[in-house]
């Protein structure tokens, strides 16, 4: 049964939760953000393996950017010290710089792969950063079963 | 005609399961017993507003105009800490939704196996690698997930919050990863500020003495009485 989404709206409106697939922290580094690459059992008829780990790689790297520190955290940090953190009124941290980037690139990975596909990734800053909720959409007018095979036509590999 | 409702939009800290008190539209989160937070502020307040009074006036004129202001910057910096700590979210983390606890449970069922009837089931524990060694995650009952490395629930605020040092009553909040450095900066600088009040006590009550006899001075600087106990008191809560 194909499920064929064109946009996030008709995904939203049209489309019932089937699953939900969570993707887990990947502490083998140490404690800074990574998530896991391992692909899911569950996504496996729903998009390419490629452009999966492809999307938890940059989501891997923005984080790895975001906790970066360097000399511009350090000096971030003193300028703020030293202005007993009043500046933050006006200057936003570059943690939170690249949290709006990456939610900017969550909602375009969102339009152009994952809702075509039936679907959509929520913010991991939503869930404490403690994993990717992927949420598995069908179309109301099949009968229910997670596992049905979908015809992907026209996506724009990236 | 239709009617067209407009539904106000629900903030997340309106719906957060915790034992939290906001204000300013979600701006400031604090525990819910609030009232040693406010004795913490008056104590500072007080003593700092009777240093300024009472040894200010004195140390300007006959040591330096740059003792009471830097007086003022220190006191500042010390309240804008405080406030700082006490107003802001330690990290909590939210509770999971009822999709991600049953997926949790089963794969808590699954790992677990078959328990026999009438035995305690094994704790909730989760193995994890971190840089080749073997961390446990213990199981939240309360927010249903597998606490990071280094998070704990707080009972008196009801959250789990990440990397939790404690819950400080003196700032009315949890102390935790988004609060600590303020935490860290509050005591470090109220520490500061406790001995250079101290130091300048001293140095007036060292100078009037030189000039009136230190009975007088007693008697003439009633403003020095609390601060004979006070910093004693900062620096053990410190």
């Amino acid at each position: 049964m194909a499920t064929e989404f064109h946009n996030l709206q008709e995904l939203r409106h049209s489309a019932s939760l089937a699953n939900k697939v969570f993707i887990q922290r990947d502490y083998s580094e140490g404690t800074t953000c990574r998530f896991q690459t391992k692909f899911p059992s569950e996504l496996e008829s729903r998009i390419e393996r490629k452009l999966f780990e492809d999307t938890v790689k940059t989501l891997n790297n923005y984080y790895t950017e975001a906790e970066k520190i360097g000399g511009q955290s350090y000096l971030e940090g003193c300028l703020a010290c030293s202005t007993a953190y009043l500046i933050f009124l006006c200057m936003e941290t570059r943690y939170e710089k690249v949290l709006k980037k990456i939610s900017k690139y969550i909602q375009e990975q969102n339009e152009k792969i994952f809702a075509p596909r039936g679907l959509l990734i929520t913010d991991p800053i939503e869930r404490g950063m403690r994993v990717i909720e992927i949420s598995i959409y069908e179309d109301r007018g099949s009968s229910g079963s997670s596992s049905g095979s979908s015809s992907v036509s026209g996506s724009t590999a990236r | 005609m239709s009617a067209v409702m407009i539904t106000r939009k629900v903030r997340k800290w309106e719906k957060l399961p915790g034992k939290n008190t906001f204000c300013c539209d979600g701006r400031v989160m604090m525990a819910r017993q609030k009232g040693v937070f406010y004795l913490t502020l008056f104590l500072i307040v007080g003593t700092c507003s009777l240093f300024f009074a009472f040894e200010c006036p004195y140390l300007a004129v006959h040591l330096s105009p740059s003792v009471p202001v830097f007086a003022i910057v220190l006191f500042f910096f010390v309240i804008a800490m405080l406030l700082r700590t006490s107003f802001s979210d330690p990290g909590v983390l939210p509770r999971a939704l009822p999709e991600e606890a049953t997926f949790i449970e089963m794969e808590i069922e699954a790992a677990n196996g078959n328990v026999p009837a009438g035995q305690r089931p094994p704790p909730r524990i989760r193995n994890v690698q971190i840089n080749n060694q073997i961390v446990k995650l213990k199981y939240c009952y309360t927010c249903k997930i597998f606490r990071p490395p280094r998070a704990s629930h707080c009972s008196i605020c009801d959250n789990c919050v990440d990397r939790f040092d404690h819950h400080c009553p003196w700032v009315g909040n949890c102390v935790g990863k988004r609060n600590y450095r303020y935490f860290y900066m509050f005591t470090l600088s109220l520490s500061l500020l406790t001995i250079y009040i101290f130091t300048f006590d001293i140095v007036h009550v060292v100078m009037r003495s030189v000039d009136k006899g230190f009975l007088n001075t007693l008697k003439e600087t009633p403003g020095t009485y609390p601060f004979r106990l006070w910093p004693q008191k900062q620096l053990l809560c410190g």
